[in-house]
């Protein structure tokens, strides 16, 4: 096998007295669908902004296209490739939708120490903008204020804010967070179109969802892996059942 | 919204060519004060606009503002003292010294957020005002008189009144335009990217801090040439223009017209130092006046008087 896209090795992060990450090795493989499941609390949004850089880790090492990528700051990492969505909606709100998209496509276009042209008259980047807004079916609510659109429509420009980055990997915490039953089969269907063309990461609490699409599932609790292996294994380990319907709560889609 | 818009661009319109038009109507009615007085909210202006570029569009609440008023003063008043009076050397060296300023201020006070923000660039600019006091060869407390005005060969007559009006004018209306350009492109859509969702930003790759940095050293060289201008209408300048509540009044011009609207900074000012020269002439206690009357201003028109224009024209 190749070497892994993302490598992660005992990663701990600590707040105060708890480990919210506990030691814990990952590999995500080119190309897969990985999914990162958990009870609430296991550590899952931690470790994806330990990934993205948001958060530093106490020790451990993370590497990303065999580049040790531990220690650098959040925007070198969108430079290299890695793109996410956040949990909680972290959108610009006063701006457009096609703003949003135009900037993320924007900061992979070299500088922005360009002081003197009119950035919405550039049309490489509003295409690219555009483009991106199509992708996730938002292409007519372009012009919309980020404050203006339901929650529905903010998870999927959130996408298209990640996918304007030309990313390698996409990190997406919860896409499905807040979804209605349409909004999440249409989420589904996309993240099954997407996969095609990029690594992805999926946090996610929708077990339907998450069966679905995963090519492989890592389990956390209390911050560590307890399992990680294709759906049909994951379903059958006794261990995860244990996690999920002991004396953890049992997470449902709604979690 | 296009009528609001309408209602904005005619007030504006209106302000601008009556600026333009004012030493006409002084030349006929005979009223110097007049113009001696737009001069000064023409200055003032412009140290507001620069203000509103990281207030408004930035997010970044500084409130050490007015130390390039100081900054860009000192440099022409101690270049004169020391008998270097060419305007093409003074100027220069005012706004090189309001970067270098801003540069470090920035670099320093860019690490905080929100209060400690505010906090350290009004320690620094009360620094910068405690550095001024101590100068002694220049004045120290008194201040210091500059006994000849900028000279910029035969190109123009700082002493003559009118002249003088219209080149902070035109020193005015160029910074507007300025940052007209800036905050539409790419730089700009960045600074006020960062002030909308920071985090969001630096997820699609941005590096916030250089950016922060840079529209800081712009805003505080832009408010440094409002500093040369200031000493060279007054004749003077003292360690007073850097007092916090100097810094503290051109906030308040910027949130009165409207933070992170172009011309927001340029009402604000006139109606805010209109009110203290009127005000003053009823009352010494024309701050008890004042005060109530910003604070109906800030609580009821959110947005400042240009948010309030917008409101009404959309009935």
């Amino acid at each position: 096998m190749a070497d892994p896209l993302l490598r992660v090795e005992r990663l701990v992060r600590r707040f105060g007295g708890i480990l919210a990450t506990d030691n814990l090795s990952l590999d995500v493989i080119s190309g897969e669908l990985h999914a990162i499941i958990g009870p609430n609390g296991a550590g899952k949004t931690t470790l994806i902004s330990q990934l993205t850089g948001q958060l530093l880790p106490n020790s451990g090492t993370i590497h990303f296209a065999g580049q040790d990528i531990t220690r650098l700051p959040a925007w070198r990492r969108s430079a290299l490739g890695l793109a996410r969505s956040f949990q909680i909606t972290s959108l610009l709100p006063d701006f457009t939708a096609s703003d949003n998209v135009a900037l993320a496509a924007q900061a992979h276009d070299g500088h922005s120490f360009r002081f003197w042209g009119s950035a919405r008259g550039e049309q490489h980047l509003r295409q690219a903008a555009q483009s991106a807004l199509a992708r996730v079916g938002l292409a007519d609510r372009a012009d919309t204020l980020v404050s203006k659109l339901s929650h529905g429509e903010q998870r999927e420009l959130e996408l298209a804010v990640a996918l304007a980055t030309k990313p390698q990997m996409l990190l997406l915490d919860e896409p499905m967070a807040g979804l209605g039953t349409t909004e999440s089969a249409r989420m589904v269907k996309l993240l099954q179109e997407l996969r095609r063309e990029v690594t992805i990461v999926l946090v996610e609490h929708d077990m339907e969802a998450v069966f679905a699409l995963a090519d492989r599932i890592t389990v956390l609790v209390y911050g560590r892996v307890i399992a990680s292996d294709v759906p049909a294994a994951i379903r059958g380990n006794e261990e995860v059942r244990r996690a999920y319907l002991g004396d953890q709560h049992v997470v449902t889609r709604h979690g | 919204m296009i009528a609001s818009l309408n209602a904005r661009n005619s007030i504006a319109a209106l302000v601008v060519a009556g600026l333009l038009l004012l030493p006409l109507y002084t030349s006929i009615s005979g009223n110097v004060f007049v113009l001696t007085l737009f001069t000064r909210i023409v200055i003032f202006a412009l140290a507001a606009a620069s203000l509103n570029l990281i207030m408004g569009y930035g997010g970044m609440m500084s409130f050490g503002h007015a130390a390039y008023l100081g900054i860009g003063g000192y440099a022409v008043g101690i270049l004169s003292s020391e008998g270097i009076g060419s305007g093409f050397i003074q100027w220069p060296v005012a706004l090189l010294a309001s970067a270098l300023f801003a540069l470090v201020i920035g670099a320093l006070s860019l690490r905080t957020r929100g209060v400690y923000f505010i906090m350290i660039t009004l320690a620094f600019a009360q620094m910068a005002y405690y550095v001024a006091s101590g100068l002694a060869p220049y004045g120290g407390d008194d201040g210091l008189t500059i006994y000849k005005r900028s000279d910029f060969g035969g190109l123009i007559n700082l002493s003559n009144r009118v002249q003088f009006y219209y080149l902070c004018l035109g020193c005015l209306f160029g910074g507007i335009y300025l940052i007209w350009r800036i905050v539409n492109s790419r730089f700009g859509m960045v600074v006020q990217g960062l002030r909308s969702n920071e985090q969001r930003m630096q997820a699609i790759g941005f590096p916030a801090k250089r950016y922060r940095l840079v529209c800081f050293v712009i805003a505080g060289t832009m408010c440094g040439l409002a500093g040369a201008l200031l000493a060279n209408n007054t004749d003077f300048v003292s360690p007073a223009v850097m007092y916090w509540t100097r810094s503290g009044d051109l906030m308040v011009m910027v949130i009165l017209g409207g933070m992170g609207s172009l011309f927001g900074p340029v009402l604000g000012t006139i109606v805010y130092l209109l009110l203290e020269e009127a005000l003053s002439q009823v009352t010494e206690y024309w701050a008890l006046i004042m005060g109530p009357l910003l604070l109906l201003i800030v609580l009821f028109g959110r947005g400042g008087i240009m948010g309030l224009l917008g409101r009404l024209s959309r009935g």
